[in-house]
């Protein structure tokens, strides 16, 4: 197939199309050129999949070398791109998300003064995507890598006069960095192990590896994971990151550029094998992070940072599962995850669109009259995220939670947490539904309560510079439905959210679709534990899920307990650990590179310049000397002379 | 003895022998250029500039077509000329170009006419542009010299006209930057002076015949005591190392970039900074081998130090063009790191940046000098907003920082990616610790982007004009290069490489015991033969 690199190539042209011409394109021209060509992108790699799903099993790989990028003595990496079943699998749910989203923010993004500059952004954040999953080599790889993270950084502070998401957009992209310092070293040290950084040589060659330099290899491409993928202790930039416009956050922060870490380290899977300790870590870590998110999306009031802190919490669930080697799972979780937070954050837009853009979920309620669609389509998300049978989200997290459960150490322990972050999901979420969509009021129609929350509300997502007045929620205001650009990918993706449980049944051997297909690339495969087993941890799993509902319901619904019993401040704060970040960075921190700074300045420079004084002081003190009196001179020369005779006679007598 | 290594390093390149023209024209013509300027009448005021441009072009033409021509798989000097200068001494105008100095060359063809397309004489254009046409000649002589003394000599005219150039065209403390600049260049200069003196005499004290300063002559036979080369090597290093500058001899940098005029901090860091990296390469690694691996840990030390400290100081800096200015540190810190592991990709690394930073950081100082001419402040303080009012300023801004924080696909990349890959080859640790370089990077040019271009547009800055389509187009080539060298250097890494390597070759036989450092199995290619390789994969 010659076509692989059109996949990436359509959304590039797009961007670079649209650098010049997307003014003169303009609203909804541009948007709509962009949607485009995201599209046919799309219809490539459906094609490509056809392709490879025509060939046997073991020969689903197309290898296309387009150029060499750097060739630096024994060193060289191509511009290459492969696609097998796990890179054609992310090219397909990016593009067709990627379009979904793109037609979404065609409505969404309407009579924005920038509203072809987002979608140039946009285009170039889908072909860097693509670039990240269809590279041949891991330093190809990380090019998208970075460019994700750029696009990430220009769509986060997008409105950029606000200072607070200029601020949000440069934390991404530094948090990021410190991740991708893991991402280089483990480069650098992967290659002078093995000599290689290709993906289709590096299983041949793990032969010779010691496991210490495989579990430091996994361990430094996991901390460029930690970053992307917004994991402890990097994942402090994610909440930021809803500074951004909603379909990015839909996109970038949910869908997409967050599951490369997953990604990478599916990429990865042989080494992932050599390296049992690495894998023990990233399970702990992603079961650690699932568990701190969790709680703190319980007390947030922010929609878009609930749904912010569920994806963190979900991508610890992926991270669970590749931890416990099961790859499997990890991709099936990342693929319902996509649907289904896509469809939550789009959902959210539209409610924040409707809402004149207030974010505060206390000044919600009883949305579900004024929204039908966006409510429908929100709800099946819900049930998806929450974890109620057939759902697609029910089944892959019972998959990774099997997984967890069969682990070698401390399985039942980390199944357990897993069952309580389950729980907490299906409670929060049904929080947020709850004070969303249905509750005893309608909470923006009580002036008092508007004027205290509208403006301590922290948070806006919007153009400051766009017409204030419509940015402010009236008691008198009535919701709107969206248009049909916005709600048409809220019903596709709704349906995927639903049904997208099919990937990869487990009744039967040949229900289990995503792993057949994903096999043939895996070097190991992953037992599941024995079919009555399983039956018991879905049993316990639906039990927890329900009953976060329940819970949800009896605080928020029927308002039998207080909420401030629940949404305690260290949970409103995600236990102080971007609070605490923060003071390092402004306290030692700032003191530690001031005083360098200082330290050039007056003493690096300050040493300089006394030298410099030193010698004109030097050169002042020594003119009287220069008398011009040939007496002086010779006095001079001859006291000298003695002197230095004198110390001669000195040495030589003793 | 001598002579036969002299005639094999003209024979070798005996088929580029037909242009000898060039490296003479490339010298001559902005040289020549300044007497022509400088006979042109005071009152013709109008055609200086112009007059420049055209000189500049010419010699960009020359080194443009000596890139054309140059022999890509010949490892030796090519274009070669020589005639006798002092021939009791042994000195000799000699001159050629290796794939080390070839793409140095060209940056200095490219960037002059852009600064002077970009930028005006604030005032006495006569002398201001007949300096800079002195500059160019003397930057490409030390990028061409193989004699000791001629690229002593060339090394040292280039003050004279920067030294003028920040002292008369400059801006706010202009002397005392313009006095600092100089006197910390002689001060390294002597030792330079003092190295390559004693170096001449040793070498023909310990092979006999004749007297030579010939680079090449004493790179092939040297027999000098390795105590007594370490001794000249440091005398070289002091040199270059003011002129890089590494740490602790850098706070000339910041104070000569930021009072100079905009031209001159382009041509300063484009051009100028590359004389001391230049210098490690060509007279350090290639000419005192085994003193190069000797030093070679301090050097690493003194680059990552460089990196990381001139990171931190670039942060905290107020003023725009000082935080440029001290990004400088921090690159050409990468640049002796990778020249100093001693691997073919930490040169190769180092050289790509050498080029790259010249064309990044040289468009970062015209974008910082289009702002101080439209605000009349670099104070980051005082700029707010800008992207509001200059988004197209502020797109260019946008491209030009992500090339330099080292973005893959964009021209910084590749040089800091091999410069590092080398450097961990290498030395582990160092390469290890200077990748936290990376992490700083973003952090002073995104911090220093937001404040200058984010957040609400105040004050003077709503009246701030955007840049003009001439201004674009002068920084085209600029950011095409930018983009270009990042997804294909390959043309570039193509011509560096086989001088790299024999460089390599050279300290590996010269040296006892040292062994470039290289993966520990036999590394797949993956370029040309890997298409093969895997030619049943790929599906046509």
């Amino acid at each position: 197939m010659e076509l692989v690199w059109l996949i990436p190539a359509l959304p590039l042209l797009a961007f670079l199309i649209l650098i010049p011409f997307g003014r003169k394109l303009s609203d909804p021209g541009a948007g709509w050129f962009a949607t485009l060509l995201v599209g046919g992108s799309f219809a490539v790699s459906a094609a490509v999949y056809l392709e490879l799903m025509s060939r046997p099993a073991d020969d689903r790989v197309v290898h296309q070398v387009l150029f060499t990028w750097i060739p630096a003595g024994d060193f060289s990496v191509d511009i290459g791109f492969l696609a097998d079943p796990v890179s054609i699998t992310m090219a397909l749910f990016i593009t067709g998300i990627g379009a979904l989203i793109h037609m979404y923010s065609v409505g969404y993004m309407k009579g924005d003064p920038k509203y072809s500059k987002f979608f140039t952004y946009l285009s170039l954040f889908v072909a860097s995507m693509l670039v990240l999953v269809l590279a041949d080599n891991l330093l190809l790889t990380f090019l998208g890598w970075e460019g994700v993270g750029a696009c990430s950084y220009l769509l986060i502070s997008f409105w950029f006069n606000e200072e607070a998401n200029a601020t949000a957009g440069k934390k991404a992209f530094v948090t990021n960095r410190i991740g991708d310092f893991g991402f280089m070293v483990g480069t650098f040290l992967l290659w002078m192990t093995i000599g290689t950084i290709n993906y289709v040589d590096i299983p041949e060659r793990l032969g010779g590896i010691t496991e210490l330099t495989a579990t430091a290899i996994v361990l430094l491409f996991f901390l460029g994971a930690t970053g992307k993928s917004a994991q402890l202790p990097l994942f402090v930039w994610l909440p930021d990151a809803m500074a951004g416009p909603t379909p990015v956050s839909a996109l970038i922060h949910a869908a997409t550029m967050v599951t490369s870490g997953i990604f990478l380290l599916t990429r990865l899977e042989p080494l992932l094998f050599q390296a049992p300790i690495a894998g023990e870590v990233i399970a702990w870590v992603g079961l650690a992070t699932a568990l701190v998110a969790a709680l703190a999306a319980v007390a947030q009031n922010d929609i878009k940072k609930v749904l912010a802190y569920s994806t963190i919490s979900q991508l610890g669930y992926m991270f669970l599962a590749l931890g416990s080697g099961a790859i499997v799972a990890g991709m099936y979780h990342m693929i319902t995850h996509a649907f289904f937070k896509a469809l939550l954050f789009l959902g959210s837009g539209s409610i924040i669109r409707s809402m004149s853009h207030e974010q505060d979920m206390r000044l919600y309620g009883r949305l579900r009259k004024y929204l039908p669609i966006t409510s429908i389509t929100f709800i099946l998300g819900w049930l998806a995220i929450a974890g109620i049978p057939p759902f697609s989200g029910f089944w892959s997290k019972d998959e990774v939670l099997a997984a967890a459960y069969s682990s070698e150490n401390l399985g039942v322990l980390k199944w357990g947490i897993g069952i309580l972050v389950a729980l907490l999901t299906a409670f929060y979420m049904t929080r947020l539904v709850i004070m969303t969509f249905f509750g005893p009021k309608e909470n923006w129609r009580d002036p008092e309560k508007l004027e205290e929350i509208g403006v301590a509300s922290s948070f806006d997502d919007s153009d400051p510079s766009a017409d204030a007045e419509a940015h402010h929620l009236e008691p008198s205001h009535t919701p709107k439905e969206s248009p049909w650009t916005m709600t048409v990918p809220l019903v596709v993706l709704a349906t995927l959210a639903t049904v997208a449980g099919i990937l990869n049944l487990p009744f039967a051997d040949r229900f289990k679709s995503l792993e057949i297909w994903l096999e043939p690339v895996l070097t190991h495969s992953h037992e599941a534990p024995v079919a009555t087993t399983l039956f018991i941890l879905a049993g316990v799993a639906i039990v927890a899920a329900v009953l976060g509902v329940i819970a949800a319901y009896f605080v928020y619904q029927k308002q039998k307990i207080p909420a401030e019993r629940i949404e305690k401040p260290a949970l409103v704060h995600a236990l102080y650990i971007n609070d605490t970040y923060a003071e390092v960075v402004a306290g030692p921190g700032t003191a530690v590179f001031q005083g360098i700074a200082d330290f050039d300045a007056t003493m690096v420079d300050g040493a300089v310049n006394g030298v410099a004084k030193v010698t004109t002081d030097a050169g002042n003190g020594l003119k009287p000397l220069q008398s011009g009196l040939v007496r002086t001179y010779a006095l001079t020369l001859s006291a000298g002379a003695v002197l230095l005779l004198g110390y001669v006679v000195m040495r030589m007598s003793f | 003895m001598g002579t036969s290594s002299i005639l094999a390093s003209v024979a070798s390149a005996a088929d580029t022998s037909g242009y000898a023209a060039i490296i003479p024209a490339l010298i001559l013509i902005p040289f020549v250029g300044a007497g022509v300027i400088a006979l042109i009448p005071r009152r013709r005021v109008e055609l200086f500039r112009g007059v420049a441009l055209m000189i500049s072009t010419a010699t960009a033409a020359v080194a443009v077509f000596a890139m054309v021509q140059f022999d890509r798989h010949d490892a030796g000097y090519q274009f070669v000329v020589r005639r006798d200068w002092i021939s009791d001494l042994g000195i000799s105008w000699h001159f050629g170009i290796d794939g080390i100095s070839l793409f140095l060359v060209v940056l200095t063809g490219i960037i002059f006419p852009i600064a002077i397309l970009a930028t005006k004489a604030e005032h006495d254009p006569k002398p201001y542009y007949a300096w800079l046409m002195v500059l160019m000649a003397g930057s490409m002589g030390v990028f061409t010299a193989l004699d000791l003394v001629v690229f002593f000599v060339f090394f040292e005219i280039v003050l004279v006209p920067m030294y003028f150039l920040i002292g008369f065209w400059g801006h706010g403390q202009r002397i005392y930057a313009a006095t600092k600049f100089f006197l910390y260049t002689m001060f390294g200069s002597a030792f330079m002076l003092v190295a390559l003196v004693s170096l001449a005499v040793l070498q023909q004290k310990a092979v006999g015949g004749p007297l030579t300063f010939d680079i090449v002559d004493i790179t092939n036979n040297l027999a000098v005591s390795t105590n007594a080369q370490r001794l000249v090597f440091v005398g070289f290093a002091i040199a270059f190392a003011v002129k890089v500058p590494l740490f602790p001899l850098h706070t000339w940098l910041p104070d000569a970039h930021t009072n100079a005029p905009t031209a001159g901090s382009v041509i300063l860091a484009a051009v100028m900074l590359k004389l001391g990296t230049y210098g490690f390469i060509r007279l350090g690694v290639q000419m005192l081998p085994e003193p190069s691996v000797w030093a070679a840990p301090v050097l690493m030390t003194l680059g990552v130090i460089g990196i990381i400290y001139g990171a931190i100081v670039a942060t905290m800096q107020t003023d725009l063009k000082r935080l440029v200015a001290y990004s400088s540190v921090a690159h050409l810190g990468f640049v002796v790191l990778g020249i100093f592991s001693l691997t073919v990709q930490g040169i190769e690394g180092g050289v790509l940046i050498m080029v790259n930073h010249g064309i990044i950081t040289g468009s970062l100082f015209l974008l910082v000098g289009m702002i101080y001419e439209r605000r009349h402040t670099r104070e980051i303080s005082e700029l707010s907003g800008l992207q509001k009012v200059a988004p197209i300023m502020a797109g260019v801004f946008t491209l030009v920082m992500l090339a330099s924080v080292g973005l893959p696909g964009l021209s910084g990349f590749p040089g800091e990616f091999l410069a590092l890959l080398g450097a961990f080859a290498g030395a582990r640790w160092w390469g290890v610790v200077a990748t936290t370089g990376v992490i700083l990077a973003a952090l002073y040019l995104l911090w220093a982007y937001q404040r200058v271009f984010h957040g609400p547009t105040t004050g003077k800055n709503t009246l701030m004009r955007d840049m003009t389509p001439s201004e674009f187009l002068v920084m085209l080539p600029l950011l095409a290069l930018i983009v270009l060298l990042g997804i294909f250097p390959k043309p570039m890494l193509d011509r560096i490489e086989p001088s790299v390597e024999a460089i390599i070759h050279h300290v590996e036989v010269s040296v006892d015991g040292f062994t470039s450092a290289e993966p520990e199995t036999d590394p797949v290619a993956t370029d040309h033969g890997d298409s093969e390789e895997h030619a049943e994969e790929v599906d046509r």
